[in-house]
């Protein structure tokens, strides 16, 4: 269970965060949408302690995460980050194992369970044929997975993700969020899931928080959030909302014409 | 190939052994051994004892000197390099050696008694001088969180030339005492004897001993600050003491051995090609491959104008400089780390 409590964050002078709330339950799974630059990447990060927040708090099960060193952090809340430079030279499997940081100790020896573990995880993020590769040789569907291996090797009952389907062909974006759900269902997870695809979106999430300007805007399950006006006007540009033929929930289809004044 | 740490020794162990046996004169193998045999059964045979002589008061000195030295530029080259994510990161490409010199020569310009604690002094000033160093062009080289490859050679030249420059304008004002300092800063092992093993092992030990246990943090370091920190790493507490580290060994080297580049990017280079890069693994073995490495230049320095010694640090920068080429060619082609 993940608890943000009128979360504020600033770069510098800029406001970034204003008072941001959201839950998240075990086995739940949260999307996180909304316009570029309307804070997504910056509350994940902010949740997860590598920028200092300006006011408000994070907690799970009453602990405030302000007062957890990083490796205490770390056993609670792991982060599935965009996929981007990664060291090259590692294997999949050192890359994996390093999950582990946060039960080892300053030598950073790893113990077999440390191994079982790992092999759990990839086997579970559906990446354990990679073991032995390169990470800089696999495509960015494979990386994506493996990244995901080494935050559920984490062992943490929360699990962020910051766009994890950005640069993703579509069959690994369809594949990689219902592996996320089938994990948030499977071991109990609280998941939250900054994305930019609102079909996806409605497809993976049980709820969805719409951010803009650094506040949430509606918060609900996607056909309380996805509504025509309220897409429209977060993005600037208007939008038709359609029940989905062949499942539940909506679909979101931009218009042809550009927006007009008085959307803007 | 597999077994790094035995290959590495035995590398090693070769290397001690011709540098042991290599130099004005010629002692074979199975005479260093009747040495060490008569020195362990306190029974010297009468004919060793000239060679025992030199070996005892000038090879073994001089090649622990030199492999201590080896040792602490392979493993702060592979902790810089680490450290600013960046293979082409050399105590010396980077600065940080020449300005661990300048330190040493503010320090003998004072005063340079050879003496334990006068030895002593100067590689503290070398580490206060290195720190500052690789804090200054950290920070010119930096753009946001990164530190770009040709932003940190650059800064590492420039500074590199400004602390050189000041060096040898306070070597031409002094006069007598700090003249010493021409053939070691050129990188010869001019001090020599067991004093100057001596005190350079506290710093040596102090430095590569906290390197050594720095593997998984570095490993984790290569995914940037944000990652590292998500995965329970205290990043800026890591970084600190591995900076600290690093350039303790570095400024004990240089106040030691003078300025040796080159050592530090390619014996970790070499290593990481062969056995990964595992940072728990590359680091003891940068260490090994260090010492070495530098001792196989030192003998080539020993031999290839005998009688006459060249300054290993020149030996190393005609065969480091082109490796720098070759790589920075390669890593611009390839982006392979």
């Amino acid at each position: 269970m993940l608890k943000i409590e009128s979360l504020s964050a600033a770069y510098g002078q800029r406001q970034v965060l204003h008072e941001v709330s959201l839950q998240v339950g075990s086995g739940e799974v949260v999307a996180l949408i909304g316009p570029n630059g309307a804070g997504k990447s910056t509350l994940i990060r902010a949740i997860s302690g590598v920028i200092p927040v300006t006011g408000g708090q994070v907690r799970t099960n009453g602990d405030d995460f302000a007062s957890l060193s990083p490796m205490q952090r770390a056993r609670y809340l792991a982060v599935v980050p965009q996929v981007s430079s990664l060291p090259p030279a590692f294997t999949v499997w050192e890359t994996v194992l390093l999950g582990r940081t946060p039960y080892l100790n300053f030598l950073g020896q790893i113990s077999q369970r440390d191994e079982e573990l790992a092999r759990r995880a990839l086997e579970r993020a559906d990446a354990l044929n990679l073991a032995e590769r390169r990470v800089g040789e696999l495509s960015g569907g494979e990386q994506q997975r493996v990244l995901l291996a080494r935050a559920l090797c984490q062992s943490t009952p929360i699990l962020l993700l910051d766009e994890p389907t950005a640069h993703l062909d579509l069959q690994y974006q369809v594949s990689l969020l219902d592996l996320v759900r089938q994990l948030a269902k499977d071991d109990r997870l609280a998941v939250l899931i900054a994305m930019h695809d609102l079909n996806l979106a409605a497809r993976c999430a049980d709820r969805v928080a719409l951010l803009v300007e650094g506040q949430i805007k509606a918060l609900g399950s996607p056909q309380q959030v996805l509504l025509p006006d309220l897409i429209s006007q977060a993005y600037g540009w208007p939008v038709q909302v359609v029940p989905h033929p062949f499942q539940d929930g909506p679909l979101v289809l931009p218009d042809r014409n550009p927006p007009h004044q008085d959307l803007e | 190939m597999r077994r790094p740490y035995l290959w590495t020794l035995l590398f090693l162990a070769l290397a001690v052994l011709l540098s042991l046996a290599i130099g004005s004169v010629w002692i074979p193998p199975q005479d260093l051994w009747g040495i060490l045999k008569g020195a362990l059964l306190k029974r010297l045979p009468a004919q060793l004892e000239t060679f025992a002589f030199i070996v005892w008061k000038i090879r073994l000195p001089r090649t622990l000197l030199i492999a201590l030295t080896g040792a602490a530029l392979g493993g702060s080259g592979t902790a810089y390099q680490g450290l600013f994510r960046n293979p082409l990161a050399d105590p010396y490409l980077i600065g940080v050696a020449s300005g661990a010199g300048l330190g040493a020569v503010i320090a003998m310009s004072i005063k340079w008694p050879y003496s334990f604690w006068g030895l002593m002094a100067i590689p503290l000033a070398a580490f206060v001088a290195a720190l500052l160093t690789v804090l200054i062009v950290y920070a010119l080289a930096r753009v946001g969180n990164s530190v770009p490859t040709t932003n940190l050679i650059l800064a590492g030249v420039a500074f590199s030339s400004f602390a050189t420059s000041l060096t040898s304008f306070l070597m031409l004002r002094s006069t007598g005492e700090v003249r010493r300092a021409l053939g070691w800063l050129l990188g010869g092992a001019s001090q020599s004897g067991w004093l100057a093993v001596l005190s350079l092992l506290p710093y040596l030990i102090l430095g590569l001993g906290i390197l050594v246990f720095s593997g998984h943090a570095l490993n984790l370091l290569q995914f940037g600050d944000e990652q590292a920190q998500q995965m329970g790493l205290n990043v800026s507490r890591a970084k600190s003491i591995v900076l600290l580290a690093a350039s303790l060994a570095t400024a004990a080297a240089v106040a030691f051995s003078g300025i040796i580049g080159f050592i530090g990017l390619i014996v970790p280079h070499i290593l990481r090609l062969w056995w990964g890069a595992d940072y728990r693994r590359l680091l003891p073995l940068s260490i090994l491959g260090g010492a070495g490495a530098l001792l196989v230049m030192d003998v080539f320095a020993r031999v290839v104008l005998a009688p006459q010694e060249i300054p290993v640090g020149i030996v190393t920068a005609l065969t480091g400089a082109p490796f720098f080429l070759w790589v920075l060619r390669r890593a611009k082609n390839q982006g392979y780390w």
